[in-house]
């Protein structure tokens, strides 16, 4: 028997709710609000409730996509790499900077929102950044 | 108080007689449940006491029972107050826990917490550390009756409104173990939508409450609007109180009216 409670931070947003994940025998079976952290203070939203229920989802994408010959194929993170930069090359050089724009996430940090906003003004050139949070 | 606990775990483990402690550990800069195994690690083992008296209580007996749907040869203790020992009567009464695998270690409450609870009684039977002090009366229930039936309904309905139906009343409750909920019925409840059904969705789990609720408040604690959920079921539990004389955790294996009014000879 295996059984522990581990302290993290919620991946919903960006608040930074802190939960204990309950798990037993390296399944995550519940998830506990930690009452002592000053973030959340016991309580979460349904989102961050059931974040247990989505973590061992089989539907949920483990490995890079790239639509080949219409078919969403399994592949390496170089492949992925490789084909974005040059897709996104060859869409600047024909169409300009500004027609190309970015969509950053509140699920992730500050300072990768920070990166991503740095290599769209830095690397492409385009002012052309939004937010998740913003829709 | 936490050195008699530890003793009384110590005990239990180095005898064989548990096989694992449920209680409260410090971790991480945080209060959380933690399951003891080994008598050496005790010295994190807390009572929950963080800026005060019992703010970091957790739903030890929710965890109790996933640990016993997936061991249920093994015998495990667990860390109990008052209204713990009170679920524990009940989940044994509903045939969630088997009492022959349960070691309750009962602590009793200061008088702080008691009166921040109105707890009716606020140890449990035969607790190894604290001192049992007096149960406190509902005074947040003689505030709400001291309205007239308008001004209650309105100031429910206040409440209410509040409400970012987040579930987290039911899914913190101890005494919530069904796998299917009336609350995600769509025949009953709306579900997969806010604002919630007003007052529907409080009132039913008001309802479900009855002959459940153990007066615990950690849904109060665990409400992030503040619904002061815990005054609506011990009004639900006083009702039941005066016409059937059953208080959910009183007595052991005592029936719920539920049962009572279930039994076939009398609904013919």
């Amino acid at each position: 028997m295996d059984y522990r409670t581990v302290l993290t931070t919620c991946t919903y947003c960006g608040c930074g709710c802190n939960f204990y994940l309950e798990v037993l025998d390296g399944q995550i079976i519940d998830t506990i609000p930690c009452k002592t952290h000053p973030v959340n203070e016991g309580k979460l939203c349904i989102k961050g409730w059931n974040v247990h229920e989505f973590v061992q989802s089989p539907r949920r994408l483990t490995r890079p996509l790239i639509r080949k010959d219409g078919v969403l194929t399994e592949t390496t993170w170089d492949e992925a790499l490789d084909c974005t930069a040059l897709k996104l090359k060859e869409i600047k050089e024909a169409h300009g900077s500004d027609s190309i724009a970015f969509l950053t996430s509140a699920k992730v940090t500050n300072e990768e929102n920070y990166l991503l906003q740095k290599f769209a003004r830095a690397g492409v050139g385009t002012n052309s950044v939004d937010h998740c949070a913003r829709l | 108080m936490i050195d008699k606990v530890k003793e009384r775990v110590k005990a239990l483990l180095t005898s064989g007689e548990i096989r694992g402690f449920l209680g409260l550990s410090n971790k991480y800069g945080n209060t959380g449940p933690h399951l003891f195994c080994d008598p050496a690690d005790l010295d994190g083992l807390v009572v929950g006491d963080w800026q005060d008296p019992g703010d970091a209580r957790y739903t030890l007996n929710k965890q109790l029972i996933h640990l016993a749907r997936n061991y249920p040869d093994d015998r495990f203790g667990v860390l109990v107050r008052g209204c713990d020992e009170r679920g524990l009567k009940v989940l044994y009464t509903w045939n969630q826990l088997n009492p022959e695998k349960v070691v309750p270690v009962g602590i009793a409450c200061p008088q702080a917490l008691a009166e921040a609870c109105e707890c009716p009684k606020p140890y449990p039977d035969e607790p190894v550390a604290g001192e049992k002090t007096e149960g406190c009366p509902a005074e947040s229930v003689a505030r709400m009756d001291a309205l007239n039936v308008a001004g209650r309904f309105d100031e429910w309905l206040k409440e209410f409104s509040k409400c970012i139906k987040c579930y987290g009343c039911r899914d913190v409750c101890p005494m919530c173990f069904c796998k299917e909920c009336t609350l995600e019925d769509d025949t009953l409840v709306g579900s997969g939508g806010i604002p919630p059904e007003i007052p529907m969705f409080h009132l039913t789990r008001a309802v479900h409450m009855v002959g459940r609720c153990i007066d615990c408040g950690l849904c109060n604690e665990a409400c992030p609007a503040d619904i002061p959920l815990r005054t609506l079921y011990k009004k639900a539990a006083d009702i039941i109180d005066e016409e059937f004389h059953y208080r959910p955790g009183q007595e052991l294996y005592a029936k719920s009216p539920f049962n009572i009014l279930m039994q076939p000879s009398e609904t013919g």
